[in-house]
């Protein structure tokens, strides 16, 4: 079986706006629009796309986070997963330690392309993908906007800062990927009513021998400073003289 | 006392300037020895200038062929093995730094903490979270190594004065060859890189198509600056999304940035919070942009970009 593994993590959507708390312990998630996270979805896509070349005969979603991401699974089996994995822990979990449930699940299920989004939005870690191929010792290669996979390798471009970068990899290997990758397909309703009976299972942190909690200690949350309000210019001419009279220009 | 390992970013033959910021944020542990470990397969000229920055006790330089290019598998065990005996490890919250200090930490065992802003003691840091909507405070454990990226954009460059040691160093890690460098290019638009660019020049919806976003090119190419772009102009196919400015774009934070007939989404703004001043051009003044522009005006862009370029002489 050419099986490839994704990540997708549960996160406030990108168009909530967020708040802090007032107590300062995190952000407000209670009632607001809970989505994949967008980079994970582009993964996901990738994965399908793969599989859609013939290049792969199935895609696994995995996610780990409370009971309720069973709906953005649903919602990648929708897309075209064929099955999924939930480890399911309402507990705060340290990067490294999603790193090595992610390691146990590839060395069970053996897929030859891991692929992750680039960072989930909410936390801004960036760091399974990386660590998990320390991990498995196997290429990483991170914010992809290019994947070819032929005869055992990837050929993947990366978005650095100076441009881009290509590399070559050995499979199986773990990916990240970058915005520009693709652009991931909208869920048809038939599909919706199909993904309800496409395999979801549920496991713990324990079943991976991982232990639940955060990395480090939540000191607080603050909001970011804000912006003062600025000023309206009347015209180009003022506009120019207080860019001028700034040195903007 | 805390003991830093600083990992250079280069380009092969000069030192990235994220470097003298790291030490800069370094700096900040007070007591802290800064040391530099510079891994290239020339290090010379990296590895004096990095000697020459102000706070620098040491520079370690590998030099081994296989480090020509920044082969995050190649390079994290090679670190790995300099972190013995020091108690952070950072490197520049950069592509460069992205790609390889998570790698490191998964070797050391340890979560890594992303994108330090602010220091606030040995163990505790200020990170951005949610794109930046969110500041929050963190305590890693003291028993065990810190090994971090540093928010660039956060931190002065430190100065030059510095006359450290430069001390050839073999970590002796195995390396794999399973990931090749193949090629690089540069963007050949001519025009400076939007996520580090000082100015930059974005386009909104309200360019109405591919062709108009000319007028955004060519009032970049007056001021030198970047050209971005709202989702909406990417979605529209105006742009290609390399361009896209907001939260599952590029988060930038330039001197100055135009924004030109974008409505200000949450998501967008998220990607100019610490842009230095925000100028907004667009034809609704009701638009949420106008609350968070340093300089706004209300008018017709078709109108106005051009006048402007003109006024710009």
């Amino acid at each position: 079986m050419r099986r490839i593994m994704v990540g997708v993590k549960r996160v406030v959507d990108y168009n909530v706006r967020i708040r802090v708390k007032p107590d300062n312990t995190g952000v407000i998630t209670e009632g607001v629009k809970m989505s994949i996270n967008p980079f994970d979805e582009i993964a996901l896509e990738q994965a399908l796309r793969i599989k859609e070349q013939g290049l792969a005969d199935e895609v696994l979603a995995v996610s780990i986070g409370p009971a309720d991401t069973q709906q953005q699974l649903r919602t990648a089996l929708a897309m075209g997963a064929d099955r999924a994995i939930l480890v399911q822990t309402d507990a705060a979990m340290a990067p490294l330690s999603i790193a090595k449930i992610f390691q146990k699940i590839a060395e069970a299920e053996q897929p030859f392309l891991t692929l992750l989004g680039k960072q989930a939005i909410d936390e801004d870690n960036g760091q399974t993908a990386q660590m998990l191929a320390a991990l498995l010792d196997r290429p990483q290669a991170t914010s992809c906007s290019k994947v070819d996979i032929a005869d055992g390798k990837a050929t993947v471009t990366r978005e650095v800062d100076s441009g881009l970068e290509t590399l070559e990899v050995d499979l199986p290997a773990v990916l990240s990927v970058d915005l520009r990758l693709n652009e991931p397909r909208y869920v048809k309703l038939p599909d919706i009513m199909k993904a309800k009976k496409k395999p979801l299972d549920i496991k713990s942190v324990a079943d991976y021998g991982v232990t639940e909690g955060a990395a480090f200690k939540t000191v607080k949350v603050d909001p970011p400073p804000s912006r003062q309000k600025g000023i309206i210019v009347k015209d180009v001419a003022e506009l120019v003289g207080v860019l001028k009279q700034k040195g903007l220009v | 006392m805390s003991k830093i390992l600083i990992i250079a970013e280069h380009d092969g033959g000069k030192l990235n300037a994220s470097t003298a910021k790291c030490v800069t944020c370094a700096a900040k542990i007070a007591g802290a020895t800064i040391d530099v470990a510079v891994l290239a397969a020339d290090a010379a000229a990296i590895a004096a200038a990095a000697a020459a920055l102000a706070g620098v006790s040491k520079v370690l330089v590998v030099e081994n062929p296989a480090n020509k290019e920044p082969l995050a598998a190649v390079l994290a065990p090679q670190i790995a093995k300099l972190a013995v005996g020091y108690t952070h490890v950072f490197g520049p919250s950069t592509t460069f730094g992205k790609d390889i200090m998570p790698r490191v930490a998964a070797l050391l065992g340890v979560s890594q903490v992303s994108d330090i802003m602010a220091v606030d003691g040995p163990h505790t840091f200020k990170r951005p979270i949610y794109a930046g909507n969110a500041i929050l405070t963190v305590e890693a454990p003291a028993g065990a190594p810190v090994v971090a990226t540093v928010r660039v954009a956060s931190f002065e460059a430190a100065a030059a004065g510095g006359s450290a040691a430069i001390e050839k160093v073999d970590p002796a890690a195995a390396l794999p060859s399973h990931t090749r460098f193949v090629s690089r290019s540069g963007a050949t638009t001519g025009r400076p890189d939007l996520q580090s660019a000082a100015k930059v020049v974005s386009g909104g919806r309200a360019l109405g198509s591919a062709e108009n976003f000319k007028l955004i090119y060519s009032l970049a190419d007056k001021l030198g600056a970047a050209v971005g772009a709202s989702r909406a102009a990417v979605d529209a196919g105006y742009v290609p999304n390399d361009l896209q400015v907001g939260q599952t774009g590029k988060i930038i934070a330039p001197q100055v940035y135009f924004a030109i007939g974008i409505s200000g989404a949450i998501q967008h703004m998220t990607g100019i919070k610490d842009a230095g001043t925000i100028v907004a051009i667009n034809k609704d003044g009701e638009a949420p942009i106008f609350e968070s522009a340093d300089i706004g005006l209300v008018g017709d862009l078709f109108t106005i970009v051009p006048e402007l370029e003109k006024a710009l002489g």
